[in-house]
């Protein structure tokens, strides 16, 4: 194995006096896709957005290559690409506009490219339509777009498929797969069957039954 | 796939801070001139507080002479509270403040670039305002003068400020009431000597020292607010 790039070492989160996991090990290791699931409610979310750093009402540590990643943030933060339940898509600006602010805090990419991966995505023609016009697949094809021009080795997604038709599904699992043989690796949280070869899950508990999925 | 071993191809070029920076602006300016009604809203709001005292209270010469600086002020810092809910609200909706907060850059320039295009869409439009509102309410030309600088030293305070309350009350419902109670207490120093400076100028009294105190609260905001309105943006994204 070679070295892993982001390690979770006894990872114990617990959330509205609900244990969401405990005593969690696991390493993402470049070159592979890595599953999360577990039911609605189990945690999917809250561990990614733990390890993006985003969240940190958890015990346990998260190394970035076998350090701390508080002490090295800029490098780390440098290196990943978190695409959230809520994509960060300015609802007011076009696809482009939007490709362009996020894309332009990381390094510069020129418009052509940008187009190119709006192209990809199947955006052709609405370079210049602002994002509250498009449809919910189409916005989520927007956030996606930054995957086609990413040189982030490490992307945490959740729930990239949601609202995606069968061809953006398609698109997106070659896409993960191209990422994982460049030497990146993905961390997915997804309802929908997917099953890539070579890829490696992390299962969250079920939650309690009788308990409302939050 | 597997059977390879790729080395992790790390990328380590950064985007400086300043064009970092640039971005955020650009983006807030451009995503607020397509919302022009939450634009013209504080102003509004602003002119119409400033004409509802003389039909509310007194049409004399006298008393809007003596208050105009008082009325023009307290409607510019209630017109800067009501655009404060919209300073984080919508990026934190739409997930664009998650991005902000993962990106490479230091988050306190980020925020102070964030407060920046939040004042040139509102402070600064106030200020603007203002000279035409002082006409009205029969303010001497010098008190006008002295009045704009300090609204241009003062409305960027304001907005610091409220960064701060805006960051903290991002994950709450009622977040809007608390807001004002956090940051009112906070706006009255600016307040007072605002006013102050300006009835000063109309008593003949040199204003420098006063021009002097205001200036030093805005580069106390400058170098302090940032910090801590980044750090409850933070705490709010962890918490929601």
């Amino acid at each position: 194995m070679s070295s892993p790039m982001l390690q979770a070492v006894d990872l114990q989160c617990e959330r509205d006096d609900r244990i969401l996991f405990r005593g969690l090990d696991f390493s993402i290791v470049p070159g592979t896709v890595t599953r999360v699931e577990g039911p609605n409610g189990a945690g999917k979310t809250t561990l990614l957005r733990i390890l993006a750093g985003l969240n940190d009402h958890f015990s346990g540590e998260l190394l970035w290559l076998g350090e701390r990643w508080q002490s090295q943030r800029e490098a780390f933060l440098r290196n990943l690409l978190y695409l959230g339940h809520r994509p960060g898509i300015k609802p007011l600006l076009t696809p482009l506009e939007n490709l362009r602010a996020l894309t332009a805090v990381r390094r510069p990419v020129s418009d052509q490219a940008m187009k190119q991966a709006l192209d990809g995505t199947g955006l052709q023609g609405y370079y210049d339509v602002p994002c509250r016009n498009l449809s919910a697949g189409q916005q989520r094809r927007v956030a996606l777009a930054r995957l086609l021009i990413a040189d982030e080795p490490l992307w945490l997604l959740d729930e990239p498929f949601t609202a995606l038709d069968r061809h953006g599904v398609a698109g997106l699992e070659q896409l993960l797969l191209d990422h994982a043989a460049s030497g990146g690796a993905a961390v997915v949280t997804t309802h929908h069957e997917l099953d890539l070869p070579g890829m490696a899950r992390i299962t969250l508990g079920a939650s309690p039954a009788g308990e409302a999925p939050s | 796939m597997t059977a390879r071993q790729p080395g992790v191809a790390l990328v380590t070029a950064q985007v400086g801070t300043a064009s970092a920076m640039w971005t955020v602006v650009r983006r807030d300016l451009k995503s607020s001139f397509r919302q022009r009604q939450d634009l013209l809203n504080p102003l509004l709001f602003f002119f119409m507080v400033v004409t509802l005292f003389p039909l509310g209270v007194s049409p004399e010469v006298s008393f809007l002479q003596r208050s105009g600086s008082g009325i023009l002020w307290v409607a510019a810092l209630l017109a800067t509270l009501l655009s404060l809910d919209h300073l984080f609200r919508h990026d934190f909706d739409d997930g664009t403040l998650e991005q902000m907060v993962l990106q490479p850059q230091p988050l306190f320039l980020l925020v102070l670039a964030k407060t920046l295009a939040h004042w040139l869409v509102t402070g600064l439009p106030l200020i603007l305002l203002a000279p035409v509102l002082g006409i009205m309410l029969h303010l001497e030309g010098n008190s006008i003068a002295v009045l704009c600088l300090t609204l241009l030293i003062g409305t960027p305070v304001l907005s610091l400020i409220g960064a701060i309350g805006a960051a903290l009350t991002l994950g709450l419902r009622a977040g809007g009431v608390l807001l004002s109670l956090l940051i009112i207490p906070l706006y009255i120093p600016v307040l007072i000597f605002g006013t102050g400076t300006v009835a000063a100028a109309a008593d003949g009294t040199p204003v420098g020292g006063y021009l002097a105190l205001m200036a030093a609260f805005l580069v106390l905001a400058i170098t302090l607010a940032p910090f801590a309105a980044a750090a409850a943006l933070r705490i709010s994204l962890s918490n929601s």
